[in-house]
């Protein structure tokens, strides 16, 4: 029961994180037709903007202190990153899908290789407030406190993101956008401010799960975005592309899948059902759980 | 000569040349490092030769028939994998070796392209880089202890022909790409100018249209599948001769991107174009390793050096260059001379059969 009860709390912790990314994929999917493979590197850029603020913070004593404000900093990086590649890359392609997946790409390997080259491709070591590698027991299972972290943010952020886009006049705006594009141009608002919106947050939660990965994991890493973004992928598939909802259910089946079948099964087990679950969402639904945007 | 007959000459003393390279003892510097015949050239030379070909088997999907892959990975490795496990772990010959992975290089796409391609467009572009994943953990997971997981394993050279032993034997590996590059661009040719190739064409352009036509579309994207991954597979095997043994990156979704990469890098949906980016990408990649240590670099400051040391940096960076500045790639760029006058010609008949359609229609909406 206890290692149940563990593998429960960690896939939901997992899965925290890949709602994150998805979410952020998805709305920008939904809206533009973007499949966008330097969502990673978002990641990327927020993982290693916190570690680097929490790095040079040493005039602060308080650990807790010099962890959020390096995840500030990362978060606000992330954000300004996606927004000026959108502006910068994105919108000169306007229309031009295959093109833009393509600049995408070329940024995820260029910008990947860059952090590469500064920093270096091994590991760094990130220090975690200590609150987070302790434990706490739940029903005799022994769960790392990050895990509440994790999925206290990804529950704060699907509330916020669900408030926006139903209460806000923006968030109306992008709705309709991923309902019908041309018709919301049709009425005379320009949709391509909403395009740099839907960037900059998709930014800032990537790079949110960028700040988490590096509690997770207790390390930074370059490569990390992208074996993330690909589990991201096959979440917002499962989820439906354009769906905020369905990204939610998604990614808790995916993160708690992973976890049982690593466990249960074998190591590399949880990947490989994961895939099969794609498949078999994809032939037999083939627009996702929320089917709410065709493919 | 007529237009032919240079298409034909041209590229046959191509082939001839490059099949005395190893025959050539000249030495070009900064382009290589030693001379010509020596076997660290001719392993680049023939990597590049094999990663044309192999460039060429995606642009059979991607450039032709429209179809975005993100598994095309699982099939090279597949010959890469299999060729290996199948002499070293089992301890067959090389002849049955061989003949295990064509079959499996038949069998694999065809179950897994009947099935993904009853989705198109993103959703076939995800069940793809699925199966690829699937590889790529099973490589890692490293079942019965065949493939060696990350660390992977040396293939066993007892088990291979001796004229692809050793180092002096480098040259034989160069003619093995060689006659791969050779006949994956005329198969590829043969493929595209057939019927079915002409209407994988069709596909890219308008799908539904086909359709329409009453010709089952499905059949025709399986074809493409089916060929290009048997190609892939077969340049998996080329590619595990000229190396010591596999490792877990030829699994991984970044190397299809690479492959990508470099279709896009030459020009999607022309052979020459695929070929070219192959070549280019891959000697770029090994050689601008070099140029982040040479002397002119390291004297940089830190700003332009750091970057300037990672050739993934600058291959991502010229790329989105491409993508921007020369949509049709390099062989777009080439050919771009000619084509303004003919859009030109293009855009004003159009304009003109456009005046033609709505000039009515102005005028009812007058009258109303």
């Amino acid at each position: 029961m206890s290692t149940f009860v563990l593998l429960t709390i960690t896939g939901l912790g997992l899965g925290a994180m890949y709602f994150l990314i998805a979410s952020g994929l998805s709305l920008i999917y939904g809206l533009m037709g973007v499949l966008n493979f330097a969502h990673g590197f978002f990641l990327t850029v927020g993982a290693y903007g916190t570690w680097w603020m929490e790095l040079h913070l040493t005039g602060i004593g308080s650990i807790w202190l010099r962890y959020m404000i390096g995840a500030a900093f990362g978060i606000a990086l992330g954000a300004l990153v996606a927004g000026v590649v959108e502006l910068v890359l994105i919108r000169p392609l306007y229309q031009r899908h295959i093109e833009q997946v393509l600049v995408t790409v070329g940024l995820a390997i260029a910008g990947t290789a860059l952090v590469q080259a500064i920093w270096g491709a091994d590991q760094r070591a990130f220090v975690t407030p200590p609150w987070l590698n302790e434990t706490t027991d739940v029903l005799g299972a022994k769960v790392p406190n990050d895990r509440w972290l994790e999925i206290a943010t990804a529950a704060v952020v699907f509330v916020l993101l669900q408030l926006f886009l139903r209460r806000t006049r923006y968030g109306l705006i992008i709705r309709a956008g991923v309902e019908n594009r041309s018709m919301v141009q049709a009425l005379g608002i320009d949709v391509r401010k909403a395009f740099t919106l839907v960037f900059a947050i998709g930014g800032v939660a990537a790079a949110l799960a960028g700040a988490l990965s590096n509690v997770y994991f207790g390390s930074v890493t370059p490569e990390r975005g992208t074996s993330l973004l690909i589990f991201a992928f096959i979440v917002v598939v499962i989820g439906g592309l354009g769906s905020l909802g369905g990204s939610a259910v998604a990614s808790v089946v995916v993160g708690l899948s992973q976890q049982y079948a690593n466990y249960y099964g074998s190591t590399g087990m949880g990947e490989i059902v994961v895939i099969l679950l794609l498949g078999v969402v994809l032939l037999v639904r083939p627009r996702g759980l929320a089917g709410a945007v065709a493919t | 000569m007529s237009r032919r007959t240079w298409e034909i000459v041209l590229p046959a003393s191509l082939v001839v040349l490059l099949a005395f390279v190893p025959k050539i003892s000249a030495d070009i510097p900064r382009l290589f490092n030693g001379p010509l015949n020596s076997p660290g050239t001719l392993q680049l030379l023939a990597l590049c030769l094999l990663f044309g070909g192999v460039a060429l088997t995606y642009d059979l999907l991607f450039g032709y028939t429209g179809l975005l892959s993100f598994g095309h990975a699982f099939y090279f490795a597949v010959g890469v994998y299999f060729t290996a496990i199948a002499l070293t772990k089992w301890h067959w010959g090389f002849g049955p070796s061989l003949l295990f992975v064509a079959a499996l290089g038949l069998v694999l796409p065809t179950l897994i392209g009947a099935v993904s391609l009853r989705v198109g467009g993103i959703a076939f572009a995800m069940v793809t880089l699925a199966v690829a994943q699937v590889g790529a953990v099973l490589v890692i997971k490293n079942p019965r202890g065949w493939t060696g997981g990350e660390e992977a394993f040396g293939t066993d050279y007892a088990a291979l022909p001796d004229a692809f032993v050793g180092v002096l034997n480098t040259k034989n590996l160069y003619w093995l790409a060689l006659v791969y590059a050779v006949a994956v661009f005329l198969i590829v040719r043969w493929a595209v100018e057939s019927s079915p190739g002409r209407i994988w064409q069709a596909i890219r352009e308008n799908e539904q249209r086909v359709e329409v036509l009453g010709l089952h579309p499905h059949r025709y994207k399986l074809m493409a599948f089916v060929l290009s991954s048997f190609l892939a597979t077969a340049g998996g095997v080329v590619y595990l001769l000229l190396q010591t043994g596999p490792t877990p990156h030829v699994t991984s979704a970044d190397f299809t991107l690479t492959l990508l990469i470099m279709v896009v890098l030459g020009g999607a949906g022309t052979k020459w174009g695929a070929m070219l980016g192959g070549v280019l990408y891959t000697y770029l990649n090994n050689r601008l390793g070099a140029v982040g240590d040479s002397s002119t670099v390291q004297g940089l400051p830190e700003v332009l050096r750091v970057p300037l040391s990672e050739p993934l940096f600058l291959l991502g960076t010229l790329f989105i260059l491409i993508v921007f500045f020369a949509p049709g790639g390099i062989t777009g760029l080439a050919t771009r001379g000619r084509r303004p006058t003919s859009m030109r010609q293009l855009e004003s008949s159009l304009r003109a059969e456009r005046a033609e359609v709505t000039a009515p229609v102005q005028t009812t909406e007058e009258g109303a």
